[in-house]
């Protein structure tokens, strides 16, 4: 009789090839993806040419995505890439996404299907823990880990203990994915589930798109997590269905797992949220920021660069303008969504509110390029992280938020929401 | 004492972006990325850190970004140890995978101050401050995680 275990352990334990595995234990695993991108895979490819390592355990299992600096922002990225481009080229791999058909990777790799229900997938960027919506466990990693994880196609784990998330309700009005992994920061700080799981449960999820699951798991990482993930369901399965190849897994938590902690939550009593600088668990209710004047909006990014992101912005974009001196920076997460707002007239709307629309990219994010913020300058950004300095000069502020909260703040001039729209 | 050097120390949450800012992430050359580590919250640290000395953080040190960057622009910079009272989780990983020795000991992270003369021997998790003339037992890797540290990182006698 296996012991009974988490989601997370369960996956861990099938790749492990075990019948069970329990918290702090150490194993190693079979991955099913390794992922890269142009910061992180230049590194590993190039601790593999130190070690000699000439060949890949499956050219298959293997994605790097150009998207961090891409267009190229200056001679030192382009040559990133290009080595990237190199190996990609030389280890035949099939899933290299360079300009032209790349997105960001946490919106794009479930896009193309290349990561399911019950997989287990590392990849080196920390925001790889996105994918959970969808019942995998995924996690982010460094370089060495990618580079070992290319060549065999494994990997080392220490087992996590899980923190279960009890989601009810239905979400109150204007709130969304983001209000509640922000909400939920805001209860265990950016330490209380580090090494551990998250494990969303609850009558609250299936009022969940599974846009808004992505923006919860994606930010597990803000809460220290080694992963957040959802049990699949039939709102991932309808996801996933003509995009993924691979055999959909749905595992259960074991009834009699054991969690460190229980928190619960009650979607219909939470509010627009804002994180204020420079921690994702400063948060503030929105409309309780109104006298804060801001610089620039990004409305984008691997936490909310998607259709039903793009949806809300637009909706409350729809026949109104930007403020006079904010600058709003739209970024469609990949192609595909880049398509669809465009077929929906979502991109049209952007422009005429006098927002602008860039190509897929990471670029203001983590400070890289396409809106870079000056010294004191604020920007609210529905990107994932407010620390120091990165977006831009140390003394810039970055105030994450939904795209409803960053589309009214690029309205107002000020951080808020419709109630301060003049009637 | 295998290490013996002067405190760096530094407060709760540092992160990858004040370990090494995404501007300088167009590079991967350690010594390149040395200059420009914690250049956000400490700008003299390239100046004033030598071969040998200690960085000592407090809660979750290196969380955010999975940039090995940020572990390899402290173990260029000269820095032979990192002492914290808790690790984010990549970066705990990503310092034993490039062979950075690493030690949670909270109660050392909160008594150290910069500047002072700290030693610590890995084979028997034994932290020394001199300077308080105190010292302090850690818990030891578990036997996997040592062997990874005593190959010199995960990549090496890798063979295909």
């Amino acid at each position: 009789m296996a012991r009974a275990m988490t989601l997370s352990q369960k996956i861990l334990a099938l790749h492990a090839r075990l019948d069970d595995v329990c918290a702090g234990q150490l194993i190693t695993a079979d991955l099913d993806m390794v992922l890269g991108n142009d910061i992180t895979s230049p590194v590993a490819i190039g601790e593999l040419e130190k070690a000699g390592i000439d060949g890949v355990f499956d050219r298959r299992k293997i994605s790097i995505v150009l998207d961090h600096f891409t267009p190229n922002k200056d001679i030192k990225s382009a040559e990133q890439c290009k080595k990237c481009r190199t190996f990609a080229r030389r280890f035949d791999i099939e899933n290299f996404f360079d300009v032209g058909e790349m997105g960001i990777e946490h919106a794009l790799l479930p896009e193309k299907g290349l990561v399911g229900a019950g997989d287990l997938v590392i990849g080196a960027d920390s925001h790889t823990c996105t994918y959970g919506a969808l019942g995998a466990f995924s996690t982010g990693v460094g370089s060495t880990d990618m580079a070992y994880g290319m060549a065999t196609g494994k990997a080392w784990f220490k087992v996590p203990s899980a923190i279960k998330v009890v989601l009810s309700g239905k979400p109150a009005k204007d709130v969304s994915g983001k209000d509640i992994i922000l909400s939920l920061i805001g209860i265990t700080g950016v330490d209380g589930a580090l090494y551990k799981s998250l494990e969303f449960v609850g009558d609250g999820v299936k009022h969940l798109g599974i846009d808004d699951r992505f923006t919860i798991c994606n930010m597990a990482i803000e809460a220290g997590a080694k992963n957040g993930i959802f049990e699949c369901d039939e709102v991932a399965e309808a996801y996933m269905k003509g995009r993924y190849k691979g055999k959909i897994r749905r595992l259960k938590a074991d009834e009699d797992a054991e969690y460190e902690r229980v928190i619960e939550i009650d979607l219909s009593r939470l509010s627009p949220t804002v994180s204020c600088p420079h921690l994702p668990s400063n948060v503030k209710n929105a409309d309780e920021l109104g006298g804060i004047a801001i610089d620039q909006v990004v409305i984008g990014s691997c936490t909310n660069g998607r259709i039903s992101d793009l949806r809300i912005a637009a909706k409350v974009l729809e026949n109104r303008k930007v403020a006079k001196g904010v600058r709003a920076i739209v970024i469609p997460a990949t192609n595909e969504v880049y398509l669809q707002a465009m077929r929906e007239g979502l991109l049209e709307t952007f422009i005429k509110a006098g927002a602008i629309v860039s190509t897929p990219t990471c670029g203001p994010c983590l400070g890289g390029h396409m809106g870079i913020l000056a010294e004191g300058e604020k920007c609210v950004a529905t990107t994932n992280r407010n620390f120091v300095g990165r977006m831009g000069h140390i003394t810039s502020e970055i105030y994450l938020a939904s795209p409803y909260v960053a589309a009214c703040s690029a309205v107002l001039g000020h951080i808020g929401t419709e109630r301060s729209f003049k009637k | 004492m295998d290490i013996k050097g002067k405190a760096h120390k530094y407060g709760d949450n540092v992160d990858t972006d004040v370990i090494i800012p995404a501007r300088h992430l167009n590079t991967s050359n350690p010594e390149e990325l040395a200059l420009h580590c914690m250049e956000d919250i400490d700008p003299d640290f390239a100046k004033k850190v030598e071969r040998g000395d200690i960085m000592v953080g407090g809660e979750n040190f290196g969380c955010g970004s999975s940039r090995e960057h940020a572990p390899l622009s402290i173990k260029a910079s000269g820095v032979a140890c990192v002492i914290a009272s808790s690790f984010a989780r990549i970066f705990y990983r990503n310092a034993i995978n490039i062979g950075l020795p690493i030690l949670e000991c909270p109660e050392c992270s909160k008594e150290a101050k910069s500047g002072h003369i700290i030693g610590v021997d890995l084979a028997k998790g034994k932290i020394t401050n001199e300077t308080l003339g105190k010292s302090y037992a850690t818990q030891p890797f578990p036997k996997e995680i040592q062997d990874i540290i005593s190959r010199g990182g995960l990549l090496k006698q890798l063979k295909l």
